[in-house]
């Protein structure tokens, strides 16, 4: 059974705009924390706040437990929906103490089991001790975590994050999302969160979405994204990628870099693309070699080196920090690909 | 929908006055034109336009000082300077007439010590007017110009500077039309207050058009007159709302962001501090110092020989009962207005609380026309209504009571109230509203529990500056107040009418105290006061 189901759903925000979000179809199984994926205005938030209820969407069917909330002649507002929301911006109320704003959402709750319930979700968020506290008074991290409780506490079905980490310094970042993802899964909450992050995405979810311009590319667990991305803009939107022009034949697929396995779906005699990614390739310098070094970046961690290859084709290849080879190095490549990603050339006209 | 409702009402009488507009009533203009009209625009329009020139070079040169120069008392003036404010245009006129009349104290001391002939021209013409009105309506122009001035990126100045510009080319040539939105706005809405006035005209019995609605309909009992004279006044006050709303909306760009750095003040030194402490002494000793000083004398005079005007204490309550009563009616409806704008922005919303928001731009005396038409059509139907059910006529309900009056007040000032509460509704996060709502709050009580504590602020300064303008607001008051109903605006109208300025003081002296509340709000906002460098 699907906890959250999209099927069609399109938001157009201007006639004659392009739509925002096109016909997205999407399902999320209970438990499950996927993350929507892609570069800004791809209509990942406005996603986010069709499901919320903050937007209504002009075609398309949303659902919640198997219930309908959009459709045609059909807006159950925001408030009835269930859905927790935490803000990019955590939207905490200023005059509200920690305690009062993680109550927020208990106001059909007693005294008694309302305290006891901020109470639980505040050691779950390891906030207790700050009932007291102000938003104001709270660190970048805290705050977060106060936004997570008060969102947490009336136990809802589904809870949607939009770029929840985009408001941390860096170093917490890493911290908060390792300590976000233990939150979700021990309350066994269904989440849905919106990122540009690529790094991300991958550490918090089950599952991928990658969508660009208001369509959905391609939904996966981050490693098959990565691996066999289904289409050339996850190729590059997902980790960086170098097409090489190569010909499928009987023996398999012919480029610059060697004949590599032919995978079964494409047939022979076809010219394709095959995606490259930067750990893909190794080189060693030799005097006689054809490729050429044309770049270098320095990361810190790893060296990325541009290779002019002899058809003139450039990729991109890393290596380790302490490895140095000046721009004009003349050396021989070796591919190592585990899965072979081609993709047929779009015919022009 | 209630939305909609309460903005059509508002609307009414400015669509009541508009409609007149459609049927004009030809024998009354041709009486008009005969009698009176060339006069009275003559009048109205070189009024505008002398108020006008001077709020603009007065309230600018002010601003230019404070703002971007370095002399003795500068920091004092920087707040001082907005006092005049404080003071309705009538108060200080009359306390003007008093001093400078053929028998007042200045030109009684002139004849004994030049003798009989020595003398001033009269007070009572459109100069003195003009004068009275600059002095009051420069701050206009001066806050607004000074925090335009203040906000602007030394960045530019100094980039205006290395590329070799001399001072006086890029006062004239960056530093003011940088500023220019915010100084045309100043000066428009001078402009306006110039138009609206009634009882400084009234007083030095310069004939302009609000002043002749009222003596139109007061005098001659003649409502379609003035009817159709509220519809010209109408029309010259939608030229300068247009003119307001073109200035203002380039203003938003100049206003962005408080500078990182205070500017480079320019030292002035010897003479030229000297004469810029002298210009902002004496322009403030002769709009507040002279005034308010001459006010507190007469007021002891009056105490001291028993002349405070007998209706004086009830007067008093009974202004701060109907300015409290307009504040709280008309920041309810801002804000009722101002949430649906919040929720639902759709165009009709938008296009019905805008038109609401007009009144502001309309004199009282328009208002005040406006507003008895429907009334009384509302009462004639009441009547019938009453006479079928029980037989008895009754008499007007509406018209000439308190309701019809704080009806008038809403028209007049809901802008006032929508300015505040909008801004303050404004700077809460739209995503406090969404987290409330998904947490399962219905409209009601995330306005209780989020908005309002949140607004409190900004509804305060809505119901203040509600409250002085309503306690200071003469011609619709004189025109629609029930029988016997006095405020503090109308007593000193009624005794400065018959020259009897030392009872006029205590009362005048009651309205100013009140109105420096607003101008401390209003200099808070812009940032006066503040410790700079």
């Amino acid at each position: 059974m699907s906890l959250l189901r999209l099927e069609g759903v399109t938001k157009r925000f201007a006639t004659g705009a392009p739509p925002a979000v096109d016909g997205l179809s999407l399902t999320v199984v209970p438990g499950e924390v996927l993350a929507l994926l892609g570069p800004s205005g791809c209509g990942k938030t406005t996603t986010l706040r069709l499901v919320a209820g903050f937007e209504a969407p002009d075609a398309g069917v949303i659902e919640i437990a198997g219930a309908p909330v959009s459709g045609p002649g059909l807006a159950v507002p925001p408030e009835a929906r269930g859905v927790g929301v935490v803000f990019q911006d955590y939207a905490l109320f200023p005059h509200l103490s920690v305690e009062a704003n993680v109550a927020f959402g208990l106001a059909h709750l007693a005294r008694v089991p309302r305290g006891r319930r901020v109470q639980e979700v505040l050691e779950l968020v390891g906030l207790v001790g700050f009932e007291r506290r102000y938003p104001h008074e709270l660190s970048g991290g805290q705050q977060q975590r106060v936004a997570l409780a008060r969102v947490l506490a009336p136990a809802p079905s589904l809870i949607l994050l939009d770029e929840p980490f985009s408001n941390l310094d860096a170093d917490l970042r890493a911290e908060m999302r390792e300590e976000i993802g233990k939150i979700l899964r021990a309350s066994r909450t269904t989440a849905v969160f919106v990122t540009h992050d690529q790094q991300e995405a991958f550490a918090l979810a089950d599952r991928v979405g990658v969508l660009n311009a208001g369509r959905l590319e391609q939904v996966a667990p981050p490693y098959e994204l990565y691996h066999r991305p289904g289409s050339r803009f996850v190729a590059e939107f997902v980790g960086a990628a170098d097409f090489l022009r190569s010909m499928v034949t009987e023996d398999g697929i012919v480029s610059e870099l060697g004949t590599l396995a032919r995978p079964p779906e494409l047939a022979p005699g076809q010219a394709v693309d095959i995606m490259i990614r930067p750990d893909d390739i190794d080189f060693i310098p030799h005097p006689e070699g054809d490729v050429v070094v044309v770049g270098r970046q320095f990361h810190g961690d790893e060296h990325l080196y541009r290779l002019r290859l002899t058809s003139g084709a450039r990729v991109h290849a890393v290596q380790p920090s302490t490895t140095l080879y000046p721009v004009g190095t003349r050396v021989r490549v070796v591919a190592n690909l585990l899965h072979v990603v081609a993709f047929p050339l779009v015919e022009d006209g | 929908m209630a939305t909609l409702a309460v903005a059509g009402i508002v609307c009414l009488p400015i669509l009541t006055v508009v409609w007149s507009l459609t049927r004009p009533a030809w024998a009354v203009w041709a009486h008009l034109w005969r009698t009176q009209l060339p006069e009275l625009l003559l009048n109205t329009a070189a009024l505008v336009v002398a108020v006008g020139l001077g709020v603009l070079v007065l309230g600018t040169t002010l601003a230019w000082l404070v703002a971007t120069c370095e002399f003795p008392g500068r920091r004092v003036f920087e707040w001082a300077l907005a006092l005049p404010l404080a003071l309705p245009a009538y108060v200080i006129g009359f306390v003007f007439l008093g001093l400078f009349e053929y028998a007042g104290p200045v030109q009684t001391a002139l004849r004994g010590w030049f003798g009989p002939q020595a003398g001033l021209p009269d007070l009572r013409s459109g100069w003195g007017v003009a004068l009275m009105m600059t002095l009051v309506y420069y701050p206009y122009v001066y806050t607004l110009g000074r925090a335009a001035l203040a906000e602007q990126a030394p960045e530019f100045l100094e980039s205006a500077r290395s590329l070799g510009r001399s001072r006086m080319a890029i006062l004239f040539g960056v530093t003011l039309p940088l500023a220019r939105p915010a100084l045309a706005a100043g000066t428009v809405l001078a402009c306006m207050e110039a138009l609206a006035d009634f009882g400084t005209v009234a007083t030095f019995s310069f004939r302009t058009l609000t002043e002749a609605i009222y003596r139109v309909w007061h005098g001659m009992f003649d409502r379609a007159a003035a009817t159709q004279l509220a519809a010209l006044l109408l029309g010259v006050a939608g030229g300068l709302l247009a003119l307001e709303r073109l200035s203002r909306g380039r203003a938003r760009f100049t206003h962005a962001r408080r500078p990182a750095r205070p500017p480079l003040r320019l030292h002035l030194r010897g003479v030229r501090a000297l004469g810029a402490t002298l210009l902002c002494t004496g322009t403030l000793g002769l709009a507040f110092g002279l005034p308010v000083g001459q006010l507190a004398l007469w007021a002891i005079q009056a105490v001291g020989r028993d002349r405070v005007p007998d209706g004086f204490g009830r007067a008093l309550g009974q202004s701060l009962a109907l300015g409290g009563g307009a504040a709280l009616v008309v920041t309810a409806v801002a804000l009722l207005l101002a949430y649906a704008l919040r929720r639902q922005p759709t165009p009709l919303v938008v296009a019905a609380t805008r038109l609401a928001g007009l009144g502001y731009a309309l004199p009282g005396a328009v208002i005040a026309v406006g507003v008895l038409h429907p009334l009384s059509w509302l009462d004639r139907m009441l009547a019938a209504g009453l006479e079928l059910l029980t037989g008895v006529v009754p008499g007007l309900i509406l018209t000439g009571s308190v309701a019809g009056l704080l009806f008038a007040y809403l028209v007049r000032f809901l802008a006032v109230g929508s300015q505040s509460v909008e801004a303050t509704l404004a700077r809460i996060p739209r995503s406090l509203d969404e987290a409330a709502r998904s947490l399962g709050a219905r409209g009601w009580r995330t306005l209780r529990m989020i908005h309002l504590p949140l607004a409190r602020r900004g509804l305060l300064a809505a119901l203040t500056l509600v409250f002085v303008d309503v306690m200071k607001e003469l011609p619709a008051t004189l025109l629609l107040r029930p029988f016997g109903l006095e405020t503090l605006a109308v007593v000193i109208w009624r005794r400065t009418a018959e020259s009897l300025w030392v009872e006029a003081a205590v009362p005048a002296l009651a309205l100013v105290l009140v109105g420096l509340g607003p101008v401390a709000l209003a200099m808070r906002a812009t940032g006066a006061g503040r410790p700079s460098p």
